[in-house]
């Protein structure tokens, strides 16, 4: 009889950190210690704390392991499975440094990380193995797809889509109840569902997570949008680089036809749906919804102009409704629990919740669904658990390539998608990047920048040139050679990018350097008129020196410099016994080697 | 899948398996399992324990976990159960037996077995 269960995220985060090896010691382990009548082991997908992977959760007390290596294993299955005694070492002591670990029990659910969270996308990931078409069941699963087939006309089904206020999740938020209803009139002999799953943004990965974590309620969503549009096929474009969410999708796919919720008449209801797989070969554009259908067709990404939209026109070129993974995964849930639930979550007109990828400067990296409407600083100081080192919070970078940030002084507003575009930011996909004052946003903007030009498909002039020039004037700026004339014209291009580009990636591409002009103007002036970087990160316009009365002529600096541009001096500082050094600012390779070493401070960036 | 019934016997079917992990549960049923509890034979009255709240049907209320040792080491096996907004009710020297009955008539009637319980046995 099974008493407890063990759950081993499989995850990429915790893959990649070793979690296979630990799933293969607790089977080695179980065996040895002949528990595996009692205990079973469950590969789960994402639980959101990738900062502490390997993660394992030990049901019934819902204990809580971080940072788990295959050494540890054994203690965990003697002490805990055996004799019932938590290995406190190992239990994930909630708020990072200042709390102690609560005695013995800290469950996840009680962790501040968790508890601020309403997990209604994620509420399978890190609970169901994701591999198990029964545990999805188990947990409501393909009764939302049920309760549609035998319940309610393909009306009812968008209407309520449309009540429930959804938005696309993917970055733009188009309501989705419309995008189905503007698709379902439409006639023809086929219409398509497509799931774009070709998460592209840099630092996002909820999608994955879903594919990765709970891959059935992708398959139930897309086979209600199926019946409310009157499809009976459905892709998912997913990008190539995800290969264990391809693989688990694949096998939920196999699982899901064998068992008859794909294929020719489920529920006995006439309804037929079938669902296919389409990798992607990673290219950023191709998340651009017109891009992804020429890439499904077999021709090389490149947008299209519209309309037609999607709706008339779409994949083959037949009426498609193309949702994005998130958005999807919503669906069961509003279908079974109703408008009036999901719509007491969010604001006005954003409802439900959104997932952030949380990165940067932050202590929990990781995976978090919120309601919307949260504040930022909610996010950032108590579910990311702060900044680290104690720095100070200069600006959070949403929505990827295509957003903006969000400053210090806007940090208590309420997180939606009218706000986010109101202050020029962006929901995008999700990603979520906070920064310190050790950021320099000039060199911000021209990261993102770097990573649109190299992904511009180059169909449209604006976005192919235009970005480059850019580009080139940020270059400018961050190498001390800006003139405050180059702010200007940096803007005035945007503004014209923006207007002529062909699709969402162009349109969108100015935002991150839009963004920081209005925000940290005196930023790219700093650059341009003192010739300084204020965050001390552009290298061109930084200078290394040595406080001659700090230095206490211990040379570590001198001997670790990898330049040779350190040297000894003939000046001895009041009180110390040896010579001061100096840097020799035309061999300075400005690699910071030095500050690392000095152990008196005497070294800094000006 | 030809019909909601069949879904619905699948998730009747899953459901006791996966309740575990909800860790709501109203009941808490821990057995001391520290080195003296299992040399006192502690391991069959988990085991019990385990198979009696599955058999009687009070998996989504009862949980069976382990703790170490309490610190009454002559009384073990010592077995606690914890109900939300009652008083801890601890049993000792449990047996597979004494299992059975607690679980019977406390956890399924609602009953403290009094005889078994710390107090009893002083």
């Amino acid at each position: 009889m099974i008493r407890a269960h063990v759950l081993i995220c499989g995850g990429t985060g915790c893959t990649s950190s070793g979690s296979a090896s630990i799933q293969k010691a607790f089977a080695e382990n179980l065996e040895a210690f002949g528990l595996t009548e009692e205990v079973k082991l469950v590969q789960t997908g994402c639980f959101g704390l990738c900062e502490l992977g390997p993660v394992v959760i030990v049901y019934p007390d819902g204990t809580f392991y971080s940072r788990v290596t295959a050494e540890d294993v054994k203690e965990i299955v003697e002490e805990h499975l055996l004799k019932g005694r938590k290995v406190d070492r190992l239990v994930y002591a909630d708020t990072g440094d200042e709390a102690p670990a609560v005695e013995g029990n800290v469950a996840l659910s009680d962790t501040v990380f968790y508890k601020s969270q309403d997990r209604v996308v994620l509420r399978n990931c890190g609970v169901i193995n994701p591999e198990s078409i029964e545990e999805y069941i188990a947990m409501d699963g393909y009764a939302a797809l049920g309760k549609v087939l035998t319940e309610m006309t393909p009306e009812q089904v968008i209407q309520v889509v449309k009540d429930s206020g959804l938005r696309g999740r993917g970055g733009g938020g188009f309501p989705t109840g419309l995008k189905w209803a503007l698709t379902a009139p439409n006639q023809a002999d086929q219409k398509y569902v497509v799931c774009n799953a070709d998460e592209g943004d840099p630092g996002a990965f909820m999608d994955r997570s879903i594919l990765e974590g709970d891959p059935h309620c992708l398959i139930e969503a897309m086979a209600i949008a199926g019946y409310a549009i009157g499809a009976t096929e459905g892709y998912v474009y997913v990008r190539a680089e995800y290969p264990i969410a391809v693989q688990r999708l694949q096998k939920a796919i196999d699982d899901a036809r064998e068992y008859g919720l794909l294929g020719k008449d489920i529920f006995g209801s006439g309804f037929d749906f079938d669902l296919f797989i389409r990798l992607g070969a990673g290219a950023f554009v191709c998340g651009e919804e017109t891009a992804l259908m020429t890439s499904i067709e077999g021709n090389r990404g490149e947008p299209r102009p519209r309309p037609p939209y999607p709706a008339v026109k779409g994949l083959f070129g037949k009426p498609t409704v193309e949702n994005n993974v998130e958005t999807f995964a919503n669906i069961p849930q509003i279908i079974l629990k109703g408008v009036d639930w999901f719509t007491s979550m969010g604001t006005e007109k954003s409802k439900g919740t959104k997932v952030f990828a949380l990165g940067g400067k932050i202590k929990h990296t990781g995976l978090v669904e919120i309601a919307m409407g949260t504040t930022l600083r909610h996010i950032i100081d108590e579910i990311g658990g702060g900044i680290p080192n104690g720095k100070k919070f200069k600006a959070a970078q949403t929505g990827g390539p295509s957003g903006g940030c969000i400053p210090a002084h806007l940090i208590d507003t309420p997180v939606d998608y009218d706000n986010l575009t109101a202050i020029g930011c962006m929901m995008g996909s999700g990603g979520l990047i906070v920064m310190d004052e050790d950021n320099c946003m000039v060199d911000m903007a021209k990261f993102f920048l770097e990573f649109t030009v190299d992904e511009s498909c180059g169909k449209c002039t604006p976005c192919r040139v235009g970005t480059k020039r850019l580009l080139e004037i940020l270059d400018k700026i961050t190498s001390g050679k800006g003139t405050l004339e180059d702010i200007d014209r940096l803007e005035e291009l945007c503004y014209y990018i923006k207007q002529n580009s062909l699709c969402g990636l162009g349109q969108t591409a100015p935002n991150p350097v839009l963004s920081t002009l209005n925000f940290f103007r005196d930023e790219y002036v700093a650059h341009v008129v003192d010739k300084k970087c204020p965050a001390g990160v552009c290298k061109d316009l930084l200078k290394f020196v040595i406080d001659k009365d700090k230095c206490i002529g211990c040379g570590l600096c001198a001997r670790n410099c990898p330049a040779d541009a350190i040297s000894k001096t003939d000046y001895i500082a009041p009180g110390h016994k040896l010579p001061s050094y100096v840097i020799d600012p035309d061999k300075c390779v400005k690699c910071g080697v030095c500050i690392d070493n000095c152990k008196f401070k005497a070294i800094s960036k000006i | 899948m030809k019909s909601l019934a069949e879904l619905q016997a699948i998730k009747e079917r899953m459901k006791d398996k996966v309740v575990l992990r909800e860790g709501t549960n109203a009941t808490r049923v821990v057995v001391g399992m520290a080195t003296c509890g299992i040399a006192a034979g502690a391991r069959p009255v988990l085991s019990t324990f385990v198979e009696e709240v599955n058999a009687l049907g009070l998996m989504e209320t009862v949980t069976v976990s382990q703790t170490g040792c309490i610190g009454l080491c002559q009384y073990e096996p010592i077995v606690e159960v914890f109900e939300a907004g009652k008083e801890k009710v601890t049993y000792v020297k449990v047996d597979a037996d004494k299992a059975k009955r607690i679980a019977n008539e406390h956890l399924k009637g609602g009953k403290v077995v009094v005889e078994y319980t710390i107090g009893a046995n002083q």
